[in-house]
């Protein structure tokens, strides 16, 4: 399994921040991941991004060729990124700022994560960690989904008909147990902040029901 | 669980240095190596170490070669336009035989270019850069654990052979975080060597210089840097080989390409194609000798670079017509992909 995630958002959002709480976790699963942010003239106001790989296997290049998951928390972001995603990505759009009513190439999973942050953690700035909560969610009903087709068949075809043939561990998708760990590393410098970012990513993580 | 860290790899570079006993800094800002000064600004007036902003990046390289004259170790980095403003320092340093590091997180040339990784500088960093016949040990880190201990030696194999050291990066190894273990002792106690200039109060003065005008001085001088060169391409070649046994097609890449290369060979196997990787991890000396030792079973090489073809020529060189040699490669921030390289392969194959 290997994931190759994008962020992308206006600068100021915290997209980078984002890919580093999620290259924390797999670290925490003792998985293997690279963080590469983009580093041109971003500012705030302009776009910016960040590229995250997860594997259980040594990673080649640290840039995404084949992305397969996006969070997108604005629409230019959405337009940009949509086109490079492979055909079953899971993209989280902001849906506080992006239009949901449009025809997209991939449907997106919307969720409104600045309203989330504003109104629900009462911190607007925590809109990419509730944004990287609903992207896990939404990995792992992939990882659930595609985990119980594949244990159909081998039940069908095969003698395995005991036992949970879908153990998410075995998948290697990131877990929102070590995406809280991982917010504790990320914000050790800054304590203060540790407690509302959990909550951020708790909430976008709950607020995802299905694909 | 673990013991590693999330770092840039700009960052690990600075630890290794730092471990290493680097004592003094002398940079000028640049991306993408801007993490490098702005890290160690912190970390080493922390440590009650020294770091210099210069007023431009030749001043910091003559810097360092005033730091290292006394047994300081002594490091500079820049990106790609900066180290050519260096190159006259560096010759200096290979002449005086002064160790030191220097390290290049190469971007997009010519010029002033952009701020993309790129590998374009290889032939500045392996065939010279400054002027006069010298060589510099040239490293190539693929990873920020490899920047972290690349970094932790080169002050070893600077001060070994009294030379200068550089560690060539790009800024994808440079800006991309990778979790990283710390995993050296910190250097300290350092001794005195016969050549440092601390100062002749007492003792007979030392003179280190690369003016040498009596005569056959300079031809004597340089005989020796030859002999040295010769010693330093005997012992310190390192390199990387994954899946070269029985490989029809081998792959040459170094630094951020090796790194897809090596996901290519590992999608070529899975099709049924017999590729390896030989990663050069020193770019001079040059694994040259493995090179021909492998083109001898037949393999043929083919270059991936992130520059229009420049390692390429050494490949060919230690090949020298036993079998064919193609270059795959792209510059100026674009990038060769796994399937670019497999889809090169397959023509090769054929």
């Amino acid at each position: 399994m290997q994931n190759e995630i994008i962020i992308a958002g206006f600068g100021g959002q915290g997209v980078l921040l984002a890919g580093t709480l999620l290259a924390q976790a797999a670290i925490e699963q003792g998985l293997h991941t690279t963080w590469f942010p983009s580093y041109g003239a971003e500012m705030r106001g302009g776009t910016a991004n960040s590229t995250v790989v997860v594997s259980a296997d040594e990673i080649g290049s640290p840039l995404a060729f084949n992305p397969n998951a996006l969070i997108a928390l604005n629409e230019p972001s959405l337009n940009k990124f949509m086109p490079r995603m492979v055909e079953e990505a899971i993209i989280i759009a902001n849906s506080s700022i992006i239009p949901f009513d449009k025809e997209y190439k991939i449907k997106p999973v919307f969720a409104p994560v600045t309203d989330i942050a504003d109104k629900e953690i009462k911190n607007v700035r925590t809109a990419n960690l509730v944004a990287v909560g609903s992207l896990i969610k939404a990995l792992e009903l992939y990882a659930k989904g595609s985990c119980g087709e594949e244990a159909d068949m081998r039940r069908q075809s095969a003698q395995e008909k005991e036992g949970d043939l879908c153990d998410l561990e075995d998948t290697k998708v990131l877990t929102l147990k070590s995406a809280l760990t991982a917010c504790e590393k990320v914000f050790s410098s800054k304590p203060a902040l540790i407690e509302v970012n959990k909550k951020a990513i708790q909430a976008g993580y709950d607020f995802v029901k299905y694909l | 669980m673990s013991k590693k860290v999330l770092v840039k790899g700009n960052v690990a570079l600075c630890e290794g240095a730092i471990a290493a006993g680097l004592k003094s800094y002398f940079g000028y800002p640049i991306t993408p190596q801007n993490e490098v000064p702005a890290y160690l600004s912190r970390k080493m007036v922390e440590l009650n170490r020294v770091f210099v902003q210069a007023e431009s990046e030749i001043a910091a390289a003559n810097m360092v070669l005033g730091a290292a004259v006394t047994g300081a170790r002594a490091m500079t980095s820049s990106s790609s336009p900066g180290i050519s403003l260096k190159q006259e320092a560096i010759s200096y340093m290979a002449g005086m035989q002064i160790p030191a590091l220097i390290v290049n997180v190469q971007r997009g040339g010519p010029g002033l270019g952009n701020i993309s990784g790129s590998q374009s500088d290889y032939f500045q960093a392996v065939k010279g850069g400054g002027h006069g016949d010298y060589k510099l040990i040239v490293l190539a880190p693929n990873s920020a654990q490899e920047m972290y201990e690349m970094a932790y030696d080169a002050f070893d194999l600077a001060e070994k052979y009294r030379t200068p050291v550089m560690i060539l990066a790009d800024g994808i190894v440079g800006q991309m975080m990778e979790p990283v273990e710390f995993n050296k002792p910190e250097r300290k106690d350092f001794v005195e060597k016969d050549w440092h200039l601390t100062g002749c109060k007492g003792r007979h003065p030392r003179s280190v210089q690369s003016l040498l005008m009596k005569d056959g001085v300079l031809e004597r001088h340089n005989i020796n840097l030859q002999e040295k060169y010769k010693k330093i391409s005997g012992n310190e070649i390192q390199f990387e080989k994954f899946m070269t046994d029985s490989a029809e097609i081998i792959i040459a890449a170094y630094g951020i390409s090796s790194r897809i290369a090596k996901s290519a060979v590992k999608l070529a196997r899975k099709e049924g194609l017999k590729a390896g990787l030989l990663r050069p991890k020193t770019l001079w000396p040059f694994p040259s000798n493995e090179i021909s030792l492998l083109a001898d079973s037949g393999a043929k090489f083919l270059s991936v670079e992130l520059s229009h073809g420049q390692m390429v020529e050494d490949v060919r060189l230690a090949v020298n017509g036993k079998t064919q040699v193609e270059f795959l490669g792209k510059a100026g921030g674009a990038i060769v992909t796994e399937r670019e390289i497999v889809a090169k392969i397959k023509e090769m194959i054929k």
